[in-house]
């Protein structure tokens, strides 16, 4: 059981977790939570594959990586805008329904 | 997850069947054992690209790898990702709010930064943030600098700042103006910066982004110094509208103003509503 | 046993429960708040695969502004449902929530 082979079980097993809890969970924040597991599952997968034990480990990778850490940051924060305007705006709906 | 999303916690009316709940567990399931077994049992694609990184460093003008290959071997990627974060932050302006009426001696929207006289004083807060706010802009920037040699960078600087800028706004004291000038040069300021030196240097050496050798240090540092002013600013609008959304057409007392603990469990919105409105309209 | 193959066992066990915790739990402030503690051993895990910069981008973007704006996000989704009462403000202990 090598350093590598742990870390891709880990990767692995946060991408189903959070697969199966976008699919599952009922309310919107915890859609976006699950979202951000797995694309740290993800995450984890690239920088294993970067690592390697002979040399130094592989930049592009890392570079790719902290690029998807900032996007998947810009991500949620548009994922939770939405999901407040259209609390508000269902909100809204449901009181000019009365 | 076809089904509606819940704005309710704790509303387990439209979850999904437990049978559909286990058939995904297992389809998942399924899945990941054969992806990890996949994975473990091939080997290392030995690709030429770290090879080629470790070459050419020396002629990048830093000697951090990581930052070498942000800023210079792949600075298309960095250019469009903080093009993609200037997007982010033009959805999020409109939606920011600013109010005006907390200190009528300022006219809104003018400055960035300003004062609220009447937020309540809370001195042990005041005190930790006059010293932990000037630390954080120390680090952000010693970080943003040895980026060149060692771990750090523009986006860990930029996030730093980003939190300090989170703090401040915590605390009550400072209020954040998007709208202002000075916020729409710090936003913008990252991208103008990356696009102009990456047009500059097509007139001397004819290729987009191809950094003169002995300009590659200081134009590096440039457009690292401008990206983490900007990504501060864009990740401090995305916090400030998240945190003040108001509610226009209807204001009502949310579950905090009367429950002290409203945090643990959350009881059913219609008793703390009823237990509200019978002592009326507070002034 | 060698001592690496423990530390890193101990992380990734520790990281795949808290996932599991973090999906499971009926109350949504504990989700956010397991939500930033992953985060923060995601860091020490990124230390471990050799990768500094990640480690630092993911402490400070990852677990530290992405837990202030899900618990920002929380709070506005927590108002309870509309009433009649048009003139009733909004407030809040620190933060900077408007009265309209």
């Amino acid at each position: 059981m090598t350093q590598e082979s742990l870390y891709i079980i880990a990767s692995i097993g946060l991408f189903g977790i959070g697969l199966y809890g976008v699919i599952v969970a009922p309310h919107i924040l915890r859609k976006i939570l699950a979202i951000n597991i797995m694309s740290v599952g993800v995450f984890m997968l690239l920088v294993v594959s970067a690592s390697n034990m002979n040399s130094t480990p592989d930049p592009v990778l890392h570079a790719m990586v902290l690029t998807g850490i900032v996007v998947a940051i810009a991500g949620t924060a548009l994922a939770l805008l939405l999901a407040v305007k259209i609390h508000t705006l269902s909100r809204d709906s449901d009181k000019d329904d009365h | 997850m076809f089904k509606t999303p819940e704005f309710k916690e704790n509303n387990h009316a439209n979850e999904l069947p437990f049978a559909t709940r286990i058939l995904c567990a297992t389809a998942i399931g399924a899945l990941g054992l054969g992806l990890i077994f996949a994975l473990i049992l091939s080997e290392n694609i030995s690709s030429s690209l770290p090879a080629l990184v470790q070459q050419n460093l020396t002629q990048s003008g830093v000697q951090n790898p990581v930052t070498a290959v942000l800023l210079n071997f792949r600075s298309y990627d960095t250019l469009l990702e903080i093009g993609v974060l200037l997007t982010v932050a033009i959805a999020m302006l409109p939606n920011s709010n600013f109010n005006s009426d907390i200190n009528p001696h300022m006219p809104g929207g003018s400055r960035l930064v300003s004062v609220v006289n009447s937020a309540p004083v809370n001195p042990p807060l005041e005190a930790l943030l006059r010293w932990l706010i000037p630390m954080i802009i120390v680090m952000a920037g010693y970080m943003l600098w040895t980026g060149a040699a060692l771990p750090g960078g523009a986006f860990q600087s930029g996030a730093l700042l980003a939190g300090a800028g989170v703090l401040a706004q915590l605390s009550g004291r400072l209020q954040f103006c998007f709208t202002s000038t000075t916020a729409k040069l710090l936003l913008t300021i990252g991208l103008i910066t990356f696009v102009m030196v990456a047009v500059g240097v097509a007139t001397t050496t004819g290729v987009i982004l191809q950094y003169p050798l002995e300009l590659a240090a200081p134009l590096i540092l440039l457009i690292e110094t401008a990206a983490t002013l900007s990504i501060a600013a864009i990740l401090l609008l995305s916090y400030n509208t998240l945190a003040t959304q108001t509610f226009e057409s209807s204001s009502e007392p949310s579950v905090f103003d009367k429950q002290p603990s409203a945090l643990s469990e959350t009881s059913a919105p219609n008793e703390t509503l009823q237990s509200q409105t019978a002592e009326g309209p507070k002034p | 046993m060698e001592f690496d193959i423990l530390i890193d066992g101990c992380l990734v066990v520790g990281i795949l429960i808290l996932a599991c915790l973090c999906l499971a739990t009926k109350n949504l402030f504990t989700a956010i708040v397991l939500f930033v503690s992953l985060g923060l051993l995601i860091a020490i895990a990124w230390v471990r695969l050799d990768a500094p910069d990640l480690a630092i981008a993911e402490a400070a973007i990852g677990a530290g502004l992405t837990g202030a704006f899900l618990l920002a996000t929380w709070r506005q989704l927590r108002v309870a449902p509309a009433n009649n009462d048009a003139d009733t403000p909004n407030k809040s202990g620190g933060d900077n929530v408007q009265n309209p």
